[in-house]
């Protein structure tokens, strides 16, 4: 059989931990083949070994059949493969031209001819279909594009294998589109490609076979014609799960948020959350979709007391809580699960029992006369561990060690547990895997049955048609429209996160 | 191996590493490695004399150390322990010279005049780190030439006519103790170590059970995390500091109090503030680990006095073991910080 | 200086190797049984503490050091326990310990070696009344300390007047190191010096608050040399070493400059051979060599003070450099004030306010 490269036995450890263990990965020239498995499966250092950023301990790789030995991205470059990151790794200020020949200048008489660079990056954006403009500065172009330049990085490069990790994390469904778009005029033209991801849709949709890796152990590789999601999922999960959430009809009561005309400067003094109006009722979810950096970071900061607001008027259950400290805000019946667990959640060097008490432990029975109660802590957290399922040895680990889902169970649990008026959710369940996926709206749809507001921000637009009962669209600062989700699709929310004005005339904006 | 075991062996190994390079370097250059150790243990511990001014050392070792570490918790680098305890050590003298009390009042008023300047002085970063984001380092190395600028100054103008030296602090507001010199043959150990172990135990104590040190920790850790969960970063910074500068303050009251009992017009700083960093690194930034880490510096400090003399080492060559000591001390610390980390992310 | 150094290291692997027999004996030293050294006839042995400037501060340290030195080769003695010693002290809280460390390794006389040993001696003297301590730059009440002080007044005057007579721009700096009596001794004898010679010449003067910072010292030289200033005299134990590096450096820059500097303490000469024009001396090695001698003698002067001033050859000025143009002058003219403050007809100002009413005739 005609293989471009083939993972054999593939094992790497970790001080003890196995993140692969004898796994096999085999390509064959002109396919799109998945790498699917959950978060910390094991999928980003199998494709690292690939990429010469680890050495692996065992197994053998062997490009068109014959081995070798990649020692580091360099000898991985020069076999002809390529990696398209996550986290792109362009220079903002640069053009798309210099972005690309960065580290393999062309040069004449010791300067850069920049012109015939150019020339030959147009030639290869045309050749795919890119569309990209060799002249245009990084900072002026959109994610998609930079994206693109990536792509055309490694290309320009002369890569034949290409590995895309989780591209599709940033991008809009339209550009999402015009991505698989370009992966097949990339197999059309006789690349081959590694797609990693989680997102079993893009699996079913573009990809011709999926090896699927679970806890560091290779489960098996199918062909997508012949599988469904359902059955990737269990071998991804090790069980049955559940797509779709069951949730009984809303209910909204009165309104407990009210946000009216509310302005927020980001940290560099721009206006990016202008003239933004919510309500979110009593019993009901609503989710804020939109495209990442369209203010809504500012948005919950502006509201949970961690950034100063502009102007505007924040109103809970009719008190004003604008400008109030995060303290004050809390105290006034607001949880916040925040969008980045590592940075705001946790304090990650703390035991996760004390992490459970972050906001409380100033209250009894938690501390007496600034006297901290461990017992009490302690027991708290137990309770806690218990019923929100965290996995942890014990409630004395660091909260450093957990998984991502754990940590975030934590969260939920602490926040949930104060049982406040209205539970904000930013991204609750980013990168976590399936199973506490589900475990995570479910409590948030039990929340909103309880008779509480929950506000969710997500950029997963499944996670927001699945989990709301009205859909707010931000762009620019503003929510744009809101839309029931049972009326609506992912077509349409594409448009509105882009800013195209509503399709559907008639129905007003105001919430 | 557990963490805590690692935690404990670390220094220990370190210290062993730095004896051993030191043997190599003495035995190149011709000395002999166990007479020179053997003078280095007998400096420190051979006669009671050296282990009274092995505690007398170790006492402002101790509060030094424990305040590098305190601001440390809280994310903040004190570097202005040095300018905190000569603010403190002139407050202390200051009051010990200027008033006429009975002891129960005027040794605590003295030891409390030395953390308070030493808080105030310490203030003035901390207040500017939480309001305006003026980094700590910057504003502490100042304040250190102002304390020392400052504290010449007034002891020349304010507290003497133009002298270079005050007179001693009044017998009550003394930490010295005929009894403790009797008992170590007239070494200035003083009454200071026990000012010393309270403040281990207080350091303990306030971060590890109190709400207050929760808080410390948290904005130490995570200052977003900390501000998230309504408490006010700004204000602990302050505290922070100020607790910091108040143990440096007390540091310095050993010595005016305890060790001297008067206070010179000074050349340059003591380097008992510098010294306080290497404690603070070395100890973990625990209290327990001060503790022990002040023990092992005070007594390589004063054993190395008796080096040249009963061994015939060169002051140059001491130096250059007492600084591989502290130098493999220092790596180790960091080598195990960078392996802590490294190994975290390689798992990611 | 490297001989010197390279002749210390042999003799220390010399003590090293007695030492090593002699490791154990130290326990019983412990008691103070012996100290009166009544029965044994031990070599009588000496030792000195440097305070913080270390004992190569090219300056008083090292003079002292110097001085020690030469007491042992005259008495035949080696260095070590046995024979001269010295300990030095890298922070204030070391003194007391290195005094004490002496006088307990049975040292007949131990002296702390400058004027912030002050407190140090004094209570070690209390403590330990069998032994005998003596005290350089500051006066120390108990009867077994002997005190030494200088007429450090006297040998800045005789600078004073070199200076004087060789300015050219009338503009004379001083440097001094911290401020205290001694400096201000210094500072006076200079002023009053220069006046006397030269009663146009003005003195610039500034204190570097440090003995141990050259850069600082460099740092106030090159304002006053920039300033107009074209001989600078300074009082600052290491921290003159910078003058002596600005004045080089700008000579090496421009050959033809008319700049000069002069020494402390010892002869500095060999800071700068081209502009160093003298330097005003502090012989701490013949008050040590002096004070051991009587001591040895069995005259130990305990509880007084003793001052050496131009009579008892305890200061004085080093030899003219070559290059000064009024070489002969200069030193015809230190001769005859030589001769005045010996015979007392010129009472050097030892103060700043003594300097108030000071006038040349």
């Amino acid at each position: 059989m005609d293989y471009v490269i083939e993972m054999l036995n593939i094992r790497k450890e970790f001080n003890g931990f196995v993140a692969n263990d004898n796994i096999t990965l085999q390509l064959k020239k002109g396919e799109i083949h998945a790498l699917l498995g959950e978060n910390g499966a094991g999928k980003s250092t199998l494709m690292n070994v690939l990429f010469g950023l680890y050495q692996p301990e065992q197994g053998e790789i062997r490009v068109k059949g014959k081995p070798v030995k990649i020692t580091d991205p360099n000898v991985a470059n020069d076999l002809g493969i390529g990696m398209v990151h996550q986290h792109f790794m362009l220079v903002d200020v640069f053009t798309v031209t210099e972005n690309i020949i960065l580290g393999r200048e062309i040069t004449s008489k010791g300067s850069i001819d920049i012109k015939k660079a150019e020339q030959e990056v147009r030639k290869i954006s045309e050749r795919y279909g890119l569309a990209v403009d060799p002249q245009a500065k990084i900072s002026d172009i959109s994610v998609g594009m930079q994206q693109r330049v990536e792509i055309l990085k490694t290309l320009y490069r002369g890569a034949e294998i290409l590995i895309f990790d989780e591209p599709t994390a940033v991008l809009t469904p339209q550009e999402i589109k015009e991505l698989i778009q370009i992966m097949k005029t990339l197999i059309n033209e006789g690349k081959s490609i590694v797609l990693i991801t989680h997102k079993l849709k893009e699996i079913m949709e573009v990809a011709d076979r999926c090896t699927v890796i679970r806890k560091g152990k290779g489960i098996g590789t199918v062909n997508v014609s012949e599988t469904n999601p359902d059955e990737l999922a269990r071998m991804m999960v090790g069980h049955d799960v559940v797509f779709k959430v069951d949730k009984k009809p809303a209910n909204p009561q009165q309104s407990v948020l009210d946000v009216k005309d509310f302005v927020v400067k980001d940290s560099r003094g721009v206006t990016v959350v202008n003239g933004l109006d919510l309500t979110v009722r009593a019993g009901e979810i609503v989710g804020i979709a939109g495209v990442d950096g369209n203010g809504q970071s500012e948005f919950l900061e502006a509201i949970t007391g961690l950034r100063k607001a502009e102007s505007g008027s924040v109103k809970l259950n009719g008190k004003d809580i604008f400008n109030l400290t995060p303290r004050k805000v809390k105290e006034s019946g607001v949880g916040h699960i925040p969008q980045d667990r590592h940075k705001h959640g946790l304090v990650l060097n703390f035991p996760i029992g004390e992490n459970m008490v972050l906001q409380n432990y100033y209250k009894e029975p938690f501390s007496k006369r600034g006297i901290l109660n461990f017992k009490a802590i302690y027991q708290q957290a137990r309770k806690l561990i218990d019923e929100f399922d965290v996995r942890t040895p014990s409630e004395y680990v660091l909260a450093r060690a957990l998984s991502g889902g754990n940590q975030q169970k934590a969260i939920i649990g602490r926040e949930v547990n104060d049982n406040p008026d209205l539970l904000i959710a930013a991204q609750p369940t980013r990168g976590l895997d399936v199973g506490a996926i589900e475990f995570i709206h479910k409590r948030l749809i039990e929340q909103r049955d309880n008779g509480k507001a929950v506000l969710l921000v997500s950029f997963e637009l499944d996670e927001i048609m699945n989990v709301s009962d009205r859909i707010a669209v931000i762009y620019e600062g503003k929510i744009v429209a809101v839309v029931d989700p049972k009326e609506t699709d992912e077509q349409e929310l594409g448009l509105l996160m882009a800013g195209s004005s509503r399709k559907k005339a008639g129905e007003s904006t105001n919430v | 191996m557990s963490k805590r075991l690692i935690g404990i062996l670390t220094p220990i190994i370190a210290v062993l590493l730095g004896i051993i390079v030191g043997t190599i370097i003495m035995l190149a250059s011709g000395y002999d490695p166990i007479t020179a150790y053997t003078a280095l243990w007998n400096g420190a511990f051979g006669e009671v004399y050296y282990t009274g001014e092995v505690i007398r050392q170790v006492t402002p070792y101790i509060l030094a150390g424990l305040a590098v570490a305190f601001a440390f918790r809280v994310g903040l680098f004190n570097i202005g322990v040095e300018g905190q305890f000569l603010v403190g050590w002139l407050a202390a003298v200051w009051v010990g010279v200027s008033f006429d009390l009975p002891r129960i009042i005027h040794l605590p008023l003295a030891i409390l005049a030395a953390a308070i300047a030493g808080a105030l002085w310490a203030f003035i970063p901390g207040l500017l780190k939480a309001r305006l984001r003026v980094h700590e380092v910057i504003v502490t190395i100042m304040l250190n030439y102002t304390a020392l600028h400052v504290c010449n100054y007034i002891i020349k103008n304010v507290l003497t006519d133009n002298k270079d030296k005050t007179d001693l602090v009044k017998d009550s507001a003394t930490l010295r103790s005929e009894w403790l010199q009797s008992i170590t043959d007239y070494s200035r150990f003083h009454w200071g170590i026990i000012v010393a172990i309270i403040c281990c135990f207080i350091m303990w104590f306030l971060l590890e059970r109190t709400t207050k040190g929760f808080e410390l920790r948290a904005v130490g850790f995570n200052q977003h995390a900390a501000q998230y969960a309504g408490m006010n970063v700004n204000r602990n910074i302050i505290l922070s500091m100020v607790i910091s500068g108040a143990f440096a303050g007390l540091a310095g009251a050993m010595e005016g109090l305890g060790t001297f009992g008067y206070v010179t017009v000074k050349g340059g700083f003591t380097g008992v503030g510098f010294d306080g960093i290497a404690i603070a690194l070395l100890g973990g930034n625990t209290a327990l680990g001060v503790f022990f880490a002040a023990i092992l510096f005070g007594a390589l400090k004063i054993g190395a006095l008796n080096m040249p003399l009963e061994a015939g080492v060169p002051n140059e060559l001491v130096d250059i073991i007492i600084a591989l000591i502290v130098f493999f001390v220092a790596s180790s610390y960091i080598i195990r910080k960078l392996l802590d980390r490294f190994g975290k992310k390689e798992v990611k | 200086m490297k001989k010197r150094k390279i002749g210390m290291a042999l003799s220390l692997v010399l003590a090293a190797g007695t030492l090593l027999g002699a490791c154990g004996k130290s326990d019983d030293n412990a008691g103070d049984d012996n100290a009166k050294g009544g029965e044994k006839e031990k070599a009588f042995t000496v030792a000195m503490v440097t305070d913080v400037g270390g004992v190569d501060d090219k300056s008083f340290n090292q003079s002292a050091w110097e001085g020690l030195q030469a007491f042992g080769k005259e008495n035949g003695l080696e260095k070590g326990k046995d024979g001269y010693d010295y300990l030095q002290s890298k922070s204030d809280a070391d003194y007391s310990t290195n005094l004490n460390t002496l006088a307990r390794q049975d040292f007949d006389l131990v002296f702390g070696i400058g004027f912030l040993m002050q407190g140090a001696v004094e209570e070690i003297a209390k403590q330990q009344k069998d032994h005998h301590f003596a005290i350089v730059d500051s006066e120390v009440d108990q009867p077994n300390v002997a005190s030494i002080l200088f007429k450090e007044q006297e040998a800045s005057f005789l600078a004073g007047v070199a200076a004087a007579m060789t300015t050219k721009s009338n503009k004379i700096g001083f440097i001094g190191g911290v401020e205290s009596a001694v400096i201000e001794r210094f500072e006076a004898g200079f002023v009053a010096g220069v006046k006397a010679a030269n009663p146009d010449a003005t003195v610039d003067i500034q204190y570097a608050g440090a003995f141990d910072k050259a850069e600082l010292g460099q740092s106030i030289a090159s304002k006053m040399y920039s300033s107009g200033d074209d001989v600078v005299f300074h009082a600052a134990g290491a921290t003159g070493n910078g003058l002596f590096k600005e004045a080089t450096d700008r000579k090496a820059k421009d050959p033809n400059a008319e700049i000069w500097a002069i020494g402390v303490d010892s002869d500095q000469a060999n800071m700068g051979p081209d502009v160093v024009l003298t330097s005003a001396l502090k012989r701490v090695d013949n008050a040590v060599v002096d004070l051991s001698t009587k001591a040895k003698d069995g005259n130990f002067p305990g509880g007084k003070t003793i001052t050496y001033g131009l009579s008892e050859d305890g200061v004085g000025l080093a030899p003219i450099n070559e290059k000064a143009a009024a070489k002969a002058d200069i030193e015809k003219a230190v001769n005859e004030w030589i001769e005045k403050i010996k015979s007392g007809d010129v009472k050097v100002p030892g103060t700043r306010d003594e300097l108030k009413s000071f006038s040349a005739q």
